[in-house]
């Protein structure tokens, strides 16, 4: 045993030896850095600056968001630009985390298989996102992305049991302030929006766009919430604006 | 008795239980699914009902027959072994469609069958089915005979068996279904996560009171990797998929954490799972495996104490290199790039310890093909170790970042490291298994290497031109100060890199055929194939001598 003890690395029979000091150890060895890296995020403040005009998704946008997620279109699409001149001049304002505050869970994306998506509303009209999305080689013949064709046959079942309040609960249950009032009314915003029929929506939501987004004014289509969420994606901030401008330059450094 | 009608019980409860969730849920995906659970849990209620030797009970004996008193309990590896193989083939299979939908994207067949809902059939079914039932079946294997000690839980090692394989299907059906949580390598929903903690936590008390009964005085190396892995990835599991269930009977979820809090959680767990997932157990295996094949001792005990700790605590902070110049906050890039640079020394300190093992060993590569796969699994694993974290500077990923390349980086360590050591391992295991003298054929293992390894490298160097010409084209501006290409033009120039890659995946699959062939023939017939032996080589003695007896060319003046 004293032979042993002078050995280099005696110490570490103990470890060997008892398999709940080794995984104790273990344990520590694991969780020191992610304690480190995360938990911070939740407590600096400028993680994520204040920006004005970002707000929770219109009932219609969420469930469009929905469909996003379900079809993987987070596989090829991203939705964060860098900070780089042929990124902005391709994409647009860099993203800001303020953006997707409310975005449960994020979908930044990891590969642009297809391009970013982080401020494609706007950028095209409804009617060729329908197109595109119907059949993405007649707009574009080089595109690789499959069809979705089957979301304009699909009637939009939105939510848990054909109701969007379940959804907004659990979302405001994980911090998006969505008010009574809209959980209240989410199956009516969301009937509003997507016929252009208005309620007070826009006065919940800033700047929401309602109208027939898909071209089949008779019915509420899976097309009509993707498009719709399409469409809002990255204007909700006025990045252009002189004050957004004079904000940011007045940003020293994280 | 009592205990297992009490067992039956249960299995009839949760029955009940699945029964009633299926008719009353919400959507049809998550009426699917119950109704796969309902018939597991009637499926685990009938074996357990049937199991009991009646004849026995009615003459006043125990209701089994006597316990097995064998040294080991092999009956859960060998059908993860199976398990691996099979899976193996399906996630390969995947994989190669996927590959082919982007180079062809009228394979794409709506709505079923798009990438979108494909691409995570192909990783969950390569990195969780494949992998997964590969780390299961050869950690219990080594747990018991490096510590000379029986399975502990024999029932429970069954119940991680199935429990597994059922949220392989019910994570792969779901994927089909248009079910998932949106985050990549974490799509399965809540349930289907709450499945596979209860699992994992069986999975563990196996593992480590297994462990508790050794007759040997120290805890194996490969143990501790083992061990590492199982904790951090139930730790990395509970923690990113916290999450709130829209309907307790219903698929959908909502994602506890958003934003940039949600991508630094998401990368932390993406990343370790890399780490812990697909590094750190596969090390385990490689712990034992190389040294038992190679017949020699570990090259170096300190190495490993050294490398091991360094891997586990350095591993866990490389998650926001996936996140580089995001609006992820800066310091905590910085701090993922540079532990992602040093991570690269501990990564090559379990090379080396692989690598060097085959010291006194290395003429055997010529004759043992198996030997081959470990060393070219570990050869690529220094690869795509060093690959990595160049990777991870910042420099590099804003040109690598969002490409091909990444795939071609994940697919160098994923096919060259993570499958070639799998396929080693269980060509180790098989023979050993069934009580066969060998594998079936030899011959056939070596082309299976060769094909492999003639895949991995179609699919890495085409998707590493890919991503560096995507990186180059999309940063690309002309005298005028204008972009010169579009995106379009992008995705058009990479056409025949897909085309390549796909070609690649086709040569993988090949050699998992053989692979497959091989083993079902050792496992089902158990004979040995009428081959010309490796080994021999015919020498000529007169040729082979070291050049220095050669005479020296001498100039004329």
């Amino acid at each position: 045993m004293s032979v042993e003890s002078k050995q280099p690395f005696a110490w570490h029979g103990t470890l060997e030896r008892n398999v709940t000091i080794l995984a104790v150890c273990a344990f520590i060895a694991v969780i020191i850095g992610g304690l480190v890296e995360i938990v911070p995020l939740f407590y600096i403040d400028n993680t994520i600056e204040k920006v004005k005009g970002v707000r929770p998704y219109t009932p219609l946008e969420q469930a469009g968001r929905d469909i996003y997620i379900r079809e993987g279109c987070y596989l090829c699409h991203s939705q964060m630009i860098r900070p780089f001149r042929d990124e902005t001049e391709r994409y647009g304002h860099y993203s800001l985390a303020a953006e997707s505050m409310y975005d449960h869970p994020f979908q930044w994306g990891s590969e642009r298989t297809g391009p970013d998506l982080a401020r494609v509303g706007g950028k095209y009209s409804d009617a060729w996102h329908v197109q595109h999305l119907t059949a993405p080689r007649s707009v574009v013949p080089e595109s690789i992305m499959p069809n979705y064709a089957f979301l304009s046959n699909n009637e939009l079942k939105a939510g848990e049991g054909g109701s969007m309040q379940g959804e907004l609960k659990a979302l405001k249950l994980a911090g998006v302030p969505y008010t009574d009032e809209d959980i209240a009314k989410a199956d009516d915003d969301l009937k509003a929006q997507a016929t252009g029929n208005g309620t007070d929506l826009a006065k919940r939501y800033a700047k929401a766009q309602a109208r027939d987004f898909d071209g089949k004014p008779d019915k509420i289509t899976e097309m009509d919430a993707l498009v719709a969420y399409l469409q809002v994606l990255g204007t909700m901030v006025d990045v252009e604006s002189a004050a957004a401008q004079e904000h940011l330059a007045q940003e020293k450094g994280r | 008795m009592g205990i297992l009608v009490s067992r039956a019980g249960l299995w009839l409860v949760l029955f009940l239980f699945c029964f009633i969730a299926m008719v009353a849920a919400q959507d049809s995906a998550f009426a699917i699914h119950m109704g796969i659970c309902a018939v597991a849990a009637l499926i685990a209620m009938g074996y357990g009902v049937s199991r009991p030797d009646y004849a026995r009970v009615a003459r006043g004996q125990s209701a089994l027959p006597p316990a097995d008193t064998s040294l080991y309990d092999d009956d859960v590896i060998r059908w993860a072994t199976i398990a691996t193989v099979f899976w193996g083939m399906a996630g390969f299979l995947v994989g190669l469609i996927i590959a082919l939908q982007l180079a062809f994207p009228d394979l794409n067949l709506e709505p079923w069958f798009n990438f979108g809902r494909m691409r995570p059939l192909h990783t969950s079914a390569v990195i969780f089915a494949f992998g997964g039932n590969a780390l299961i079946g050869t950690s219990f294997y080594v747990v018991q005979r490096t510590c000379r000690a029986r399975l502990a839980f024999p029932g429970l090692a069954r119940f991680v068996f199935w429990g597994y394989q059922l949220f392989i299907v019910l994570a792969a059906t779901g994927y089909l279904l248009g079910v998932t949580q949106g985050k990549e390598y974490a799509e399965p929903e809540w349930y289907v996560d709450l499945w596979l903690t209860v699992v994992w936590v069986a999975y563990l008390l196996v593992f480590a009171f297994t462990i508790v009964r050794r007759t040997e005085p120290h805890i194996y190396v490969a143990n501790w990797f083992y061990l590492s892995f199982i904790i951090t990835v139930a730790m990395l599991h509970l923690i990113n998929n916290l999450a709130i269930p829209v309907s307790f009977l219903g698929a959908r979820s909502i994602s506890y954490f958003a934003g940039v809090q949600g991508a630094m959680v998401q990368w932390w767990y993406g990343h370790n799972a890399v780490g812990f997932f697909l590094t750190a157990g596969f090390l385990g295996m490689m712990y034992y495996f190389v040294p038992k094949q190679a017949q020699r001792p570990v090259y170096s005990y300190r190495l490993s104490i050294i490398h091991f700790w360094a891997l586990i605590f350095l591993y866990i902070w490389a998650g926001p290199h996936h996140l580089h110049y995001t609006a992820l906050p800066d310091w905590a890039q910085t701090l993922g790039m540079v532990f992602s640079v040093m991570l690269w020394m501990p990564s090559w300190g379990g090379m080396i310890n692989g690598l060097m093992t085959l010291n006194g060993a290395w003429d055997r590569l010529r004759t043992d093909p198996i030997l081959r796969m470990f060393v070219m699994s570990l050869a690529f694993y220094g690869m795509s170790t060093f690959e990595g974290p160049m990777m991870s500077i910042k420099s590099v990923n804003s040109l690598s970042h969002y490409t091909n390349w990444t795939i071609g980086h994940v697919h160098s360590g994923a096919l060259g490291w993570n499958g070639m050591v799998t396929f080693g391992a269980l060509y180790y295991m098989v023979p050993r298994l069934w009580n066969r003298p060998a594998m079936y054929s030899l011959r056939m293992v070596n082309w299976h290497f060769w094909t492999a390894t003639l895949g991995i490298v179609f699919y890495a160097a085409s998707m590493w031109v890919a991503g560096v010409t995507q990186g180059l084209m999309w940063r690309e501006y002309g005298a005028d100060g204008y972009l010169v290409n579009s995106f379009a033009d992008a995705v058009a120039a990479i056409h025949p890199m897909y085309v390549l890659r796909a070609f690649g995946g086709l040569l993988y699959l090949t050699g998992a055929c053989f692979m497959t062939y091989n083993i079902w023939r050792t496992i089902a017939v158990g004979d040995q194939r009428d081959e010309k032996p490796l080994h021999n080589i015919d020498q000529n003695r007169d040729k082979d001598r070291p050049l220095s007896g050669q005479p020296v060319a001498v100039p004329a003046e």
